[in-house]
């Protein structure tokens, strides 16, 4: 049903692409991270859910054609089915089925509840192709209201101190499960990065609710941070834009932050565990719900689940997607690379 | 053992000196004496020796985790730290038994040490209990002290500095209290930080003295004669102890190693009670032997008479700290100097004592000629310490300088890489560096620093894309990235395929102006073992 092209993976009876790298007629996008969601395309399938947020990354121009979850389309015979992926608001699994074969991609997931999109479903089906960003049995997440909790207890230690508190997470997705982990919290404003602004409020006009967020850019000159709570992408840490903030204590949310190695190698004062993707249990337990008997495995530590899948008795394969070649176990690339 | 966690976290996650001081302090104004003494020991870099081989606490790790060991080893190399890995891979604990209740102490003394009698079955539910019990940072440092790991980025002078500040003692005072054997007890705890105590252990050392690379030009330093000027030698940095008719001998890492150089135990003897030389533990025949030849007698369990005869040693000694009982720190150098030479006089029949050479200074260039001279005799460069100054403590800058030779040098290819630990487990960041012969490429060297982490994450990203081959986490990369690497000393060596050893080498530079045909031979390398530079 599917084969990896140089272009990326493609269903010839259908003539579609899933998330290419390269310009194609037609690309059916799991979500709108950068890496995902690429420029060019002639025509965009999409769910309805992440179209305001996929038109802020592909422009005004792209043509994109958005459908709801669960709604079928057939394109020569092949029926194509947009799953929740439950990775970032509208992120989907595309379901194909063609002759009574049933192929799923995963896109990026996680199976965790997150109040910012639909949670995940699972899809039988004869062939899985999932991602493997964090394949490993040292990713254990910890409850997101644990990371959640000492989160707000750093704001508010922060607060009390007179110093602000800035967080880095992904621009899309991460940023925006921040704010609504924080709502209600009481401790301070919120201010956030003019990345992260634009993409919050796509998520407020996707009917998501939020913290209440003013875009430091927008605020006047001599403003005080003390008692602030700051969202940054990555992309901000050591630049010029930090010096206005005064006394502020820095932390990072991402997976990556489960390994002391990574959360000292940035120098920050906190790393906090919160991912949009699903840890080793997940994983292994995603793969069984599916049912399936052929896996794909693709982008982190493929050929680790792969070994591992195989040592089970699945027929799973390790399928090189384009754009690992400079981040494969290389985070500090990686969390980069979703912002664009 | 939650409240030492919490320590250890906060000490873990912020650059800040004071932040660090100012948690440890807090920490030993609240503990009990009997926990705050056994993080006194942990802080300042004691560990208890390994309680189990490391290999059998992964095995029950990966039973544990239901986890195949090539899994086991990738989660290792992602993270680069075994402890770690144990304890991020074992499902989370349910804090059954009631031990993560327990204090550090009771930690330390009814579960960890009691590990070193038990039988191998026994260990293994014990083990097996603590990680049910405890979770995160907790976990992690249980597994960090079984394995005789243990490590916290603060060094025994913050701990110092952070009793002082909870208990309102003089640094200086708390420091040489800790000094020696420190046993970590309630009773010695409550003694440290009590208001008088001169129950000072005989057997305690005084802080080193160390000295600043020197930089700008001799002259800048005034007058020549107002200089002595020594050979800096490559040996073991020691203070040699005499008091109530004891010797004890002490290395600048802090170990007691007295009964590791019999010779200078029996040269004690010649000494005068309280008495405490500062000086260099030097493998010896009529000069200076090379440094590995100590290496080998260091890596020795037992020393046989074969060894001792081979690699005999002697202290060059520096410097007088204590005489007849009484601290002569702040004497002027030159007035030290004179009592020295009178001990080691006295000693003489020991042999085992040999004053460190001074080179006579008319003017700079005297000391330009030495240093010239320097790598003959084996020496690494000269030491230049004010002829009026007082033995201080740390390092200063201002009245002593080491002013070392220049490093040997050579353009090498970088051939294989490999992820680091701890900070560095996600980059690769161990090189290993090849020289040509003929056609051929042969690996002689690695080598761990000297890029920024700009440099390094750049090289990263390179090797990544630029792999040809993989061995477990070793990778071979194309032979194409140029480096200049120094080094110290340089050996024949039997033992690597190159025929060579060479001591600290370290990148220089990154020569992305060179392509591998640039890089230097085999040959260049091997001229250097004769012609010193």
């Amino acid at each position: 049903m599917l084969r990896l092209t140089d272009r990326g993976l493609y269903c010839e009876a259908a003539d579609l692409y899933v998330d290419p790298w390269q310009p194609v007629d037609r690309a059916v996008i799991t979500h709108a991270h950068g890496d995902h969601a690429r420029w060019g395309s002639k025509r965009y399938l999409a769910s309805r859910e992440g179209g305001r947020v996929l038109r802020t990354r592909l422009g005004e121009e792209a043509s994109i054609e958005l459908v709801e979850f669960g709604e079928s389309r057939t394109i020569d015979g092949v029926s194509i089915t947009l799953v929740p992926a439950g990775h970032i608001l509208g992120s989907a699994q595309v379901r194909l089925e063609h002759r009574g074969e049933v192929w799923v991609v995963s896109g990026d997931y996680k199976t965790e509840p997150d109040p910012t999109c639909t949670p995940f479903e699972p899809v039988r089906c004869h062939t899985f192709i999932t991602e493997s960003t964090f394949g490993l049995p040292i990713y254990r997440w910890c409850a997101q209201e644990e990371t959640f909790a000492d989160l707000r207890a750093w704001w508010r230690d922060n607060a009390i101190e007179g110093r602000a508190s800035l967080v880095y997470a992904y621009a899309l997705g991460k940023a925006q499960r921040i704010l609504a982990g924080v709502a209600g919290a009481d401790i301070g404003p919120v201010y956030t990065h003019g990345a992260v602004e634009r993409l919050t409020a796509d998520y407020r006009e996707s009917g998501i609710r939020l913290a209440a967020t003013t875009a430091v850019a927008t605020l006047p000159k001599g403003t005080s941070f003390a008692g602030s709570l700051i969202v940054a992408p990555p992309s901000a840490a050591g630049s010029p834009w930090l010096r206005r903030f005064g006394d502020v204590s820095t932390a990072f949310a991402s997976g990556w932050m489960q390994v002391r190695g990574a959360r000292r190698r940035r120098a920050l004062d906190r790393g906090f565990v919160l991912s949009d993707h699903v840890d080793w249990p997940a994983l292994l337990a995603a793969i069984d719900a599916t049912g399936a008997e052929d896996v794909w495995v693709t982008h982190g530590y493929r050929d680790q689940v792969v070994r591992f899948l195989a040592e089970r008795g699945l027929n799973a394969r390790s399928v090189a997607s384009h754009w690992e070649g400079e981040n494969d176990e290389q985070p500090a690339v990686a969390d980069e690379s979703a912002l664009a | 053992m939650k409240q030492f966690a919490r320590l250890y976290s906060a000490i873990d996650s912020t650059t800040s000196t004071n932040a660090k001081v100012a948690a440890m302090a807090d920490y030993f104004a609240s503990a009990e004496p009997a926990d705050a003494a056994w993080a006194v020991y942990f802080l300042s870099g004691g560990r208890p020796k390994r309680l189990i081989p490391v290999r059998r606490i992964a095995g029950w790790a990966m039973e544990e985790a239901q986890v195949p060991d090539w899994l086991f080893d990738e989660c290792y190399h992602a993270v680069g730290d075994l402890a770690e890995t144990i304890a991020l891979l074992l499902p989370s604990g349910d804090g059954a038994n009631g031990a993560d209740a327990l204090s550090l102490h009771g930690w330390v003394e009814r579960r960890l040490l009691p590990l070193a009698t038990m039988t191998e079955e026994e260990q293994r539910a014990a083990v097996l209990a603590a990680w049910r019990a405890l979770a995160g940072t907790e976990r992690y440092l249980w597994n960090k002290l079984i394995t005789g790991s243990f490590r916290v980025g603060v060094s025994e002078q913050l701990v110092a500095r952070a009793l002082a500040k909870a208990s309102g003692i003089d640094e200086g005072v708390i420091a040489h209290r800790l000094g020696g054997h420190w046993t970590p007890t309630a009773e010695n705890f409550s003694a440290l930080v009590a208001a008088d105590s001169r129950d000072a252990d005989v057997s305690r050392p005084f802080p080193f003295y160390l000295a600043y690379a020197l930089e700008g030009e001799l002259e800048s330093l005034g007058e020549a004669r107002e200089w002595q000027a020594e050979w800096k030698w490559d040996g073991i940095r020691a203070q040699i102890i005499r008091r109530d008719g004891r010797t004890y001998i002490w290395t600048r890492g802090g170990e007691l190693v007295t009964d590791r150089y019999p010779e200078l135990v029996d040269a004690g003897d010649h000494l005068p009670d309280g008495a405490v030389i500062d000086g260099e533990i030097m493998p010896w025949k009529n000069g200076a032997l090379p440094f590995a030849q100590l290496q080998r007698r260091i890596g020795r369990k037992t020393l046989g008479p074969k060894i001792l005869a081979e690699v005999p040693v002697v202290l060059v000694a520096y410097d007088l700290l204590e005489l007849n009982g009484r601290d002569v720190r702040t004497m002027p150098l030159a007035e030290r100097r004179a009592e020295l030479a009178r001990i080691v006089e006295a000693a003489a029949l020991s042999c085992a004592f040999v004053l460190s050479p001074v080179v006579p200074l008319v003017d700079w260039d005297d000391a330009r000629r030495a240093h010239a001279d320097a790598r003959t005799r084996r020496a690494e460069g000269l030491m230049l310490k004010r002829l009026d100054s007082e033995y201080g403590v740390g390092r200063r800058k201002g009245s002593w300088w080491k002013w070392k030779v220049q490093p040997y040098s050579v353009d090498a290819v970088m051939v294989y890489a490999q992820p680091g630990h701890g900070r560095r487990a996600l980059l690769h960041t161990d090189y290993t560096f090849a020289l040509k012969e003929g056609d051929a490429l042969v690996p002689f060297a690695k080598a761990y620093s000297g890029l920024t982490d700009a440099e390094i994450r750049a090289l990263d990203s390179w090797i990544r894309r630029h792999t040809i081959d993989r061995f477990g986490p070793v990778r071979q990369v194309e032979p194409v990235q140029v480096f200049e690497l120094h080094f110290e000393g340089i050996q024949k060596s039997p033992r690597h395929k190159s025929g060579v050893a060479v001591r600290f080498p370290r990148i220089a530079r990154w020569r992305t102006d060179k392509t591998a045909d640039d890089a230097d031979t085999m040959d260049a390398l091997r001229a250097m073992l004769e012609a010193p530079v």
